[in-house]
């Protein structure tokens, strides 16, 4: 009896935010691409915190829409309730966020998955990768047998399943998330289960090992879910989406997506909270020190807040439904791996909570992962050709940062198998060059988040821009259609030519517009100007100056809105932008992949050290690893030189 | 590609021979430009590439300097950038004062290596050259980093590490605030910011003028010995510098030209011009004397005003009042072992009428021939500078000008965050500047960003669901 051996283009293993974007970037650029996930009912799950985007993770989705990645749509068609963050400050930091309907999110990622051409959905544990050399040593019933490995000279042949199957395949893309030898904890109480008490993947953490690479342990954890009916929400403070919705997606329609949208509550700890659970940190597994994995600053649980802040009176709770179709409620700010009996106590101290009852417990989560300095910014592994990851295994969270990722391994494990020049969204394209450069050069000890902080050159990342900045990738990777692509010159068009044409009306100081300006409480003028100057007041809009305009011919809002920003901020933008040029010059520089730093006899040690480590491909990654100081950056510039000749 | 225009001293700075400027960029024309002219009135672009000529180095109509200056059109030069030098004449303090000048014009300050650097970049160094070169840079690179190590023990990165811990805290909350509006709200934070960044600014504009402190312990301080005719200057002078270097006489008016000279005191340098007696005169040469006394005085980090005690006051000293004040002076009164005439209460209420500023003024009593009041005199003056106390650093000379020029840069960008609130900016634009200003400061002290900012939002501000 011999097993299944299937031969496929690419393998990916977990079906969450970054398989499903992996998975769908590779079947629609023409792959024969099967998924495996432990439960095809858990696709696309959202384990945590049911919202899609956020500050800065809202552009993060943008972006990968803008690429041709499926998460802005999905939530276009899921979401109950919308916001855009931070109206009141400057465009950059406009940033989307929904809550999701989560069993409708799932369903319906599944099934643009399931209707997806070339695409098939496994259920099933990948417990092993295998590389061309263990094929060669593979016998009938798939077993590797026993041999010296050649870890400098890898190169990925497929995965095996738990069953013994085998399937051959040209590239593999891991994104296991938080399943990895996951280990649930709740105070005393322990399990062996990956998120929602899900199947834990137990076996291909030592397959990884084997193939030589550096494995993590880290920590994420989620607050309870409460039943809707023990809640008191007259205590709490309504919270309400936005009037008028903006859509995730370029490609959704606005009009579909003004829905009546569902309320959110926001109430507080206070000192009796803080009292229990100080009274209880003993009884905590991260204080007692059970736990081992590094956890997220930027999502402590309860009991690190309390700890860390202790001056704080209280802290916000949001409460958040789970779905249009099911009772639970999300409590937002308040994840815990305390013990179920003193979370009860503890969540019943805050107002209308008082009579509340848990249908899940809060838990915290530990999993391995790797340190994601040994991708290259393709997301390649840099030992294994052919092996490619993405999301939470690559040690980031979120999952607007492990769809981003997932779709750029997805795009490029495509363009690997077809032979064609891998992408790489660098720090001045996107938050998502910014997410992958940070993971893959800097060196980060907890689960990485985006912040908007982050991104150096934010004026110019907006989420309003992000198909400008991006579709063109997309549409010549072959995600984007011509028509979209089509639709997006045109708009650039619009834009180029409204801005030069306000530029060049001139504005006469004449009493029409003297008047004007009074009525609009805005200075008048003493010479001539034009109505783009104009435009840069901060009591202008273009909406406003219709009236000296009279020549306009009216323009879709998005054109408008890009226009206003690019005339508005000019003077900040121009200098945004001659930094960019900057960086880019050394982005420009690469470096061969067979260097050898050994051989540059000026460089520290530590640089030398580092930069075998990290290996990077051009000068400017080189220059962002800590421990390379400008001067070792100059003595390899001068080297590179040398080795051109 | 446009890059920024940088220049440097370009020789070794020593007291003797020419020190080269040398400025290398796009604009290195305008710089130059806009501070050198030659005799009949042609500026430096109009110089024929790879020639060389004579000029003044001009600063609002005054001639600091006469120099030779080249000028090399790109990518004929070192750098393969237009490039324009300056050959200097005039000893460290001038060049100095000269690059001074060229950064005010338009240059930043070269990095370490950074004219090799470019040079390599754009193509003019081959491999050989290369070589040689690369262990340069690593020489300074080693250098820079015993300078930021002595300097991370000092009191200046002291200051500025905590003005940065201050300027950090501002970005941080207002990133938190951008991360998680819900969480944390910035209603009515400009206003507190404004506060904040002035009181900041005040903070850098003391250390500005106190990176002269710097200068002053290296390069020492100026002294300008000014006196009536006779009253002793001169053997004040040779008694600090223990030798007959100007002519003593009892004739009054035997000093003709400001003699000058550095002597070390204790620790202190002072650099010290004697000069001719002021008095009205009808003697050319001595009038001319007596204008130098006048020039060098305006230039004065200190005054040693001599009065012979046993003369009474009359018009000269009241002329000699009347231009020295607004600086720092010390008043010696000499040759105590005669019959005093006058007391110090006397002369310190003429000083004051003539606009002194009491805690700018010290006393004391001296006689040169005796050397009584050597020891008193230094107390004062490390009073006067130094806060009671001198620490020597050896970096201080070869940094301290781009220390100011870092400090005056984040001065700037943090005037452009008030200028922004004043304009009701988002407070998202604040922080480009906040983080400019820190940046800048960063440089002084050698510390990288890098996760600095993430780490302060996380340990200051509680976010996060």
């Amino acid at each position: 009896m011999s097993r299944i051996r299937e031969k496929v283009d690419i393998c990916v293993v977990g079906a969450g935010h970054a398989g499903c974007e992996a998975a769908l970037a590779c079947a629609r650029m023409g792959l024969n691409t099967v998924i495996f996930t432990v439960s095809v009912d858990s696709i696309a799950l959202m384990p945590c915190n049911p919202n899609i985007g956020g500050s800065s993770k809202g552009h993060l989705v943008r972006e990968l829409d803008a690429l041709g990645g499926e998460m802005g749509k999905n939530i276009d068609k899921t979401f109950i309730q919308s916001k855009m963050l931070n109206v009141s400050k400057g465009p950059a930091v406009h940033s989307l966020r929904a809550q999701a309907d989560k069993a409708d999110y799932t369903r319906e990622m599944r099934k643009v998955l399931e209707n997806q051409d070339n695409l098939t959905i496994k259920q099933a544990e990948v417990t092993q990768l295998l590389t061309i050399e263990d094929l060669l040593h593979m016998d009938e019933q798939n077993e590797v047998e026993s041999y010296e490995r050649d870890l400098s000279n890898l190169k990925i042949a497929g995965v095996k399943i738990y069953t013994g199957a085998v399937y051959e395949a040209k590239a593999v893309i891991l994104c296991t998330g938080t399943y990895l030898k996951a280990r649930c904890l709740c105070g005393e109480a322990i399990t062996q289960t990956g998120p929602n008490g899900l199947q834990a993947a137990t076996y291909l953490t030592d397959s990884l090992k084997s193939l030589g690479i550096e494995i993590r342990r880290f920590k994420t954890g989620t607050p309870a879910r409460m039943d809707k009916r023990s809640i008191d929400f007259s205590k709490m403070e309504e919270q309400l989406g936005d009037k008028k919705v903006v859509p995730f997606s370029f490609s959704t329609n606005p009009e579909d997506v003004q829905i009546e949208q569902v309320p959110c509550y926001l109430t507080y700890t206070n000192e009796k909270t803080h009292e229990i659970i100080r009274q209880n940190l003993n009884r905590s597994p991260l204080f007692a020190g059970v736990i081992e994995g590094t956890g997220p600053r930027y999502c402590p649980s309860i009991e690190d807040k309390v700890v860390k802040f202790a001056d704080k009176e209280r802290h916000q709770v949001f409460i958040e439904p789970e779905g249009l179709h099911t009772n639970e409620m999300y409590v937002g700010g308040m994840s815990s791996s305390l013990p179920e009996d003193v979370q009860l106590a503890m969540y019943r101290t805050v107002p209308g909570l008082e009579n509340c009852k848990i249908v899940r417990n809060a838990y915290a989560i530990e999993y391995d992962c790797i340190n994601p300095i040994q991708l290259y910014p393709t997301l390649e592994f840099k030992n294994i050709s052919g092996l490619f990851s993405g999301g939470q295994f690559n040690g980031s969270s979120g999952y607007e940062e492990a769809a981003a990722q997932g779709l750029i391994a997805g795009i490029n494990a495509a363009l690997f198998v077809k032979g064609e020049e891998q992408i790489i969204i660098d720090r001045s394209q996107g938050y998502i060059g910014v997410l992958i450069d940070d993971l893959v050069t800097k060196e980060t000890f907890e689960p990485y988040r985006m912040m908007t902080s982050r991104a150096e050159y934010r004026l110019l990342l907006r989420q309003d821009n992000a198909d400008l900045r991006l579709r063109e990738i997309g549409y010549k990777v072959g995600l984007i259609s011509k028509e979209q692509y089509d639709k997006l010159l045109l708009k650039k068009e619009q834009i180029e030519k409204e801005i030069i044409r306000l530029k060049n009306t001139s504005v006469g100081a004449n009493k029409k517009t003297q008047d004007f300006l009074e009525m609009h409480k805005s200075s008048s003028l003493k010479t001539g100007s034009n109505l783009a100057e104009l435009l840069c007041r901060p009591e202008m809009n273009y909406d406003l100056l219709q009236e000296l305009d009279e020549k306009r011919e009216s323009l879709p809002d998005d054109v408008i809105e890009q226009v206003e920003i690019e005339i508005k901020y000019e003077g900040y933008i121009k200098r945004q932008i001659s930094q960019v040029n900057q960086y880019k010059r050394m982005e420009k520089k690469g470096i061969p992949s067979d260097i050898n730093y050994d051989e540059i006899k000026s460089l520290r040690i530590e640089a030398v050290q580092k930069l075998k480590q990290f290996r990077p491909v051009n000068v400017g990654q080189a220059s962002r690893i800590s421990g390379v100081s400008p001067a070792d950056v100059s003595v390899l510039l001068v080297y590179l030189e040398h080795f051109k000749q | 590609m446009k890059t920024e225009t940088i220049a440097a001293i370009a020789t070794s700075l020593s007291e003797s021979g020419i020190s080269i400027i040398r400025i290398s960029g796009n604009e290195a024309l305008e710089v130059a430009d806009r501070m050198i002219m030659t005799k009949n009135g042609k500026k430096v672009s109009d110089f024929k590439s790879h020639t060389i000529h004579y000029a003044h180095v001009i600063d609002e109509d005054n001639i600091i300097d006469e120099v030779m200056v080249s000028f090399m059109k790109a990518p004929h030069s070192f750098t393969a950038e237009d490039t324009v030098e300056i050959n200097c004449h005039g000893g460290v303090l001038v060049t100095k004062k000269v690059l001074q000048l060229v950064l005010r014009n338009g240059a930043r300050l070269a990095e370490p290596g950074e004219f090799t650097k470019r040079s390599f970049l754009n193509g003019r160094i081959d491999l050989s050259k290369a070589e040689a070169i690369m262990d340069i840079i690593h020489a300074d690179n080693e250098f820079a980093l015993q300078i930021g190590m002595k300097q991370l023990k000092g009191s200046v990165s002291k200051m500025v590490s905590s003005i940065r811990e201050k300027i950090i805290y501002e970005i941080a909350y207002i990133e938190s605030a951008l991360d998680d509006p819900e969480h944390i709200s910035l209603d009515g934070y400009s206003e507190k910011l404004e506060k904040n960044i002035d009181a900041i600014i005040d903070d850098l504009v003391k250390m500005e003028s106190s990176a002269e402190n710097g200068k002053i312990i290296k390069q020492g301080i100026n002294t300008v010995i000014v006196g009536k005719p006779n009253a002793g200057k001169s053997s004040f002078l040779n008694f600090l510098l223990g030798e007959e270097k100007a002519i003593v006489t009892d004739i009054a008016g035997t000093t003709r030209d400001a003699l000058e000279d550095f002597v070390k005191i204790n620790d202190i340098t002072f650099h010290i011009f004697d000069t001719a007696g002021i008095r009205k005169t009808e003697d050319v040469v001595e009038k001319m004397g007596v204008k130098k006394a006048l020039d060098y005085s305006k230039d004065a980090d200190l005054l040693l005003y001599i009065i012979d005690s046993s003369v009474p006051l009359d018009d000269n000293d009241n002329d000699i009042m009347k231009i020295t004040a607004g600086k720092k002076m010390i008043v010696l009164l000499n040759k105590s072992d005669l019959e005093p005439v006058l007391e110090i209460d006397e002369i310190e209420k003429k000083l004051l009428e003539y606009f002194h500023k009491k805690e700018d003024i010290r006393f004391l009593k001296i006689s040169a021939k005796e050397k009584a009041g050597m020891d008193e005199f230094v107390k004062i003056v490390k009073e006067m500078f130094f806060n009671g106390e001198i620490k020597l650093q050896d970096e201080v000379m070869i940094t301290s000008m781009r220390q100011k020029e870092n400090i005056s840069d984040a001065i700037a960008s943090l005037r452009l965050v008030t200028e922004s609130i004043k304009m009701s900016m988002p407070e998202d634009f604040l922080t480009i500047d906040l983080m400019s200003a820190y940046e800048s400061l960063g440089k002084i002290i050698g510390e990288e960003i890098e996760e600095d900012l993430v780490n302060e939002i996380f340990s200051k501000f509680c976010m996060g669901k």
